[in-house]
């Protein structure tokens, strides 16, 4: 954007200005793209706490079946669903999509391709004004007649279509609003992602000189785009199921409950890649700053991102090989499922080899963005076994695809949303966070995620299913109960961890080191401005000289090169 | 290593054959890339002094580093395809002739079965229903006839490896061939509600005799109950 397009229509929203804004229109309803970022970060962690103490509950009742839990009380079978369904829906929806994709979008995309702000403001504003009445919607589901909803967070009819067999009817109608609604936002922000990444790119930055994190977040909201209107489509046919009568899932009334689980899985599965990318995207440029190399083949990776994201629409009937559908269609399916597997293996090789000739430096977001490669592989092979049809027989709402995707979930969000959180920070806050507090949060995390999930692919292979309250009910499993304690343990670990990244994150706001412009001496052009860049991000708007990955590169004095300098 | 529970069915040994197909090949490239991703961070470490190397990766001299193992990969995935095909083929895509018959009804929060008796023939008088109790005898090609009368339920038999939806309004055919007398759970595998965690069954895998002996049994309740009304 040139400096007299700036100049010309910042009348809409105010920066260029020197007015000074009070507290509610610079933290309640802000259009400034960092701010709302970060409204979008808060209320992502906070529902990650939210999400983390449904977790503790059940994994007590899991431990300790029939116990009274500590901080919640007894955990009847109602309330066991409702915490299932609702940690599963606020990990996906109210903490993966907010953190990953609208916080680090909103807060990287203008800065990342030099511009003022989103083409739209007001509508990103408007985003997430959608989104938080989305979340207060989903608490006020805990406390309606009935309950909340417990038919798990995938919500296949007829349960989830007929209070006769949920028990909930208004928390399910609740609940599949609150979804629908959370949606809606990101539907939003994303528009305003892809049109400010196509026009407002700084003058010199070609297609292929956007930092990789700004192509995967478009590419993942593409993504969200193609995928999303079928499971809208679905949601308000539910919803009608529900309130009015209507049998679109309902056998008896003519319906089909299988459909609901096509036009589910339809947006489902692409939703773990829209997940996925962005934390690809942050990670790439995390190893590549702290190892001072370029991108190992930043442009096969881009081209790659748009190979995955196309397969992955065509796999989402892997969610239903013993569904019912015609047994003829899952090879089909477990090929294409399998097929993944030959992009995404692109992705990781060229990052393990960006490391390759590196001067690679531990500080803490390195730490997070290593420990999300080494642990996500784990998650990636172990998806071959369900893609396989005839092993996900056995498999099938198994612990074991619970560990699996807890290992390609976790990594992806807080392995991928930390290496994000603290690599960015002193540009969101103009402070450093503490290294000594954040290598605390990262091995704690890391020791203790493994000892929750590693002890589930055993259950699960023992034949464990999730959903199930209490395993004194299987006698062929009752025995194993030492493995399942010590699972819960390790998420008690795993919680406690978490306080040293709350007191970092907190206190250094106020008492952290001052970052200054380029704390890290990165090349993008977010580094460029003040740290935190004031409304309008830059004091001159910037013209792009070359790529965003230029380390190291001989004969120069200096292992960086901003994409601002002139040569 | 035994971490799977007994393999009771003609099929269990050829998914536990793909686990372990599957196991051996994820398993090199998953050890592969770790040990690699860990001596690159070790290798390349900060030492003073020394500088980072300018690699692009954009030549195709550079590219072969991933396009190499990139073809084994892909050689390993057919293969797992492969093979994954013929044992999908094996267990759900074929119907083998049975000499017996079970219809398995899934209900909120129960599972009832549906014997036919010594007739042989389902939905005739001397039909032998029992709750969360199934009889089966081994070394049988049994049809199983699954049905819900409400929600979905998943029919889960994890000696057997066998799992299948159960989905109101229409009846699922499937198979299964018990190779091992015993006592075994009967999961349900698909979210129906609260009950759900309580939903659980047995399976008695019987020899002629036993099934015979258990069946006169059921004959002589279903009698008395009759003479009492």
């Amino acid at each position: 954007m040139s400096k007299t397009d700036h100049q010309v229509h910042p009348s809409d929203h105010g920066h260029g200005h020197d007015h000074e804004m009070n507290f509610w229109s610079k933290y309640i309803f802000p259009l400034d793209h960092k701010m709302i970022g970060l409204q979008y970060l808060w209320t992502g962690l906070f529902m990650a706490l939210v999400g983390g103490f449904f977790a503790y509950v059940f994994r007590m009742q899991l431990a300790f079946p029939g116990e009274s839990v500590p901080g919640f009380g007894h955990v009847s079978p109602a309330s066991y669903n409702a915490l299932i369904t609702n940690h599963g829906t606020i990990m996906i929806f109210w903490v993966a999509m907010p953190m990953l994709v609208a916080a680090f979008g909103n807060i990287l995309i203008p800065l990342m391709i030099g511009c003022d702000d989103m083409v739209f403001p007001r509508l990103n504003r408007l985003s997430y004004q959608i989104f938080f009445i989305s979340t207060v919607l989903l608490f006020v589901g805990f406390f309606v007649p009935g309950g909340a909803f417990g038919g798990a967070w995938t919500s296949y009819p007829p349960l989830s279509a007929r209070a006769e067999y949920n028990l909930t009817p208004w928390g399910a109608s609740i609940w599949l609003l609150a979804v629908a609604l959370e949606i809606v936002a990101f539907l939003l922000g994303g528009i305003n992602f892809i049109t400010t990444t196509m026009n407002s790119r700084a003058p010199g930055m070609k297609m292929m000189d956007i930092p990789i994190v700004v192509w995967m977040i478009n590419i993942a909201v593409v993504l969200f785009m193609f995928s999303v209107g079928p499971l809208v489509a679905g949601a308000v046919m539910l919803l009608f199921d529900q309130t009015i009568g209507t049998s679109f899932f309902v056998p008896s009334g003519g319906g089909d409950p299988v459909l609901w689980q096509h036009l589910f899985w339809f947006f489902g599965h692409p939703e773990v890649y829209v997940i996925l990318l962005p934390e690809m995207g942050i990670v790439a440029e995390i190893i590549t700053v702290f190892s001072r190399k370029k991108l190992f083949g930043y442009k096969m990776i881009v081209y790659t991102t748009f190979m995955v994201g196309i397969l992955s629409m065509i796999v989402w009937a892997h969610h239903q090989f013993i569904a019912g559908i015609d047994p003829r269609m899952a090879s089909i399916f477990s090929f294409t499922t399998i097929l993944i597997s030959i992009p995404i293996a692109v992705i990781f090789f060229a990052y393990i080899a960006t490391l390759y000739g590196g001067s690679i430096e531990f500080k803490v977001p390195m730490l997070w963005a290593l420990g999300m490669i080494a642990e996500f592989l784990l998650g990636g092979v172990t998806g071959i076994y369900l893609g396989a049809s005839a092993l996900d027989v056995y498999f099938h709402d198994n612990t074991f695809v619970v560990a699996h995707f807890h290992y390609t979930l976790i990594p992806v969000v807080f392995f991928g949303g930390f290496a994000g959180i603290t690599y960015w920070y002193p540009k969101m806050f103009g402070k450093m966070m503490s290294e000594t507090l954040g290598k605390l949060h990262f091995w704690g995390t890391t020791i203790f995620f493994n000892g929750i999930f590693i002890p589930l692919f055993f259950l699960g292979l023992a034949g464990q299913h999730r959903r199930i309250y209490d395993y004194r009910n299987f006698p062929d499993l009752a025995g194993m109960q030492d493995l399942r304690i010590f699972a819960t343990m390790c998420l008690i670990g795993l919680l406690i961890s978490q306080i040293p990244f709350i007191i970092n994150f907190v206190r250094s706001i106020k008492n952290g080191e001052d970052a200054g412009k380029n704390p890290w001496k990165a090349n993008t052009l977010e580094w460029i401005t003040a740290s935190p860049p004031p409304h309008g991000n830059f004091a001159e708007m910037p013209t792009v000289y070359r790529g965003p990955y230029e380390y190291s590169v001989p004969g120069r004095k200096e292992d960086f090169w901003p994409q601002n300098q002139p040569s | 290593m035994n971490i799977f529970p007994v393999s009771a069915s003609t099929f269990s040994g050829d998914i536990d054959g793909l686990f372990w197909l599957v196991t051996t090949l994820v398993g090199f490239w998953f050890i592969l890339s770790e040990l690699l991703l860990f001596y690159l961070i070790f290798r390349f470490r900060r030492k003073k002094g020394v500088k980072a190397q300018y690699i692009a990766g954009e030549s195709r001299k550079e590219m072969a580093w991933i396009f190499v193992p990139l073809f084994f990969v892909i050689l390993c995935d057919i293969s797992i395809d492969l093979r994954t095909h013929s044992v999908w083929q094996k267990i759900k895509e074929t119907l083998p002739q049975a000499t017996e018959k079970v219809r398995v009804i899934g209900q909120q929060w129960t599972w009832v079965f549906v014997h036919p008796g010594p007739d042989g023939v389902l939905d005739t008088s001397d039909d032998i229903e029992t709750v969360n109790e199934l009889h089966v005898k081994v070394n049988t090609t049994t049809h199983y006839e699954l049905q819900s009368r409400d929600v979905l339920h998943n029919f889960s038999v994890p000696v057997f490896r066998l799992k299948q939806d159960a989905i109101p309004g229409r009846a699922i055919t499937g198979w299964f061939e018990a190779t091992q007398t015993g006592e075994y759970d009967i999961q349900c595998a698909e979210m129906c509600g609260i009950g759900h965690g309580l939903m659980g069954a047995r399976i008695f895998i019987d020899t002629q005799e036993q099934y015979e002996t258990w069946m006169a049994q059921e004959i002589q309740k279903q009698q008395n109950y009759v003479a009492s009304k």
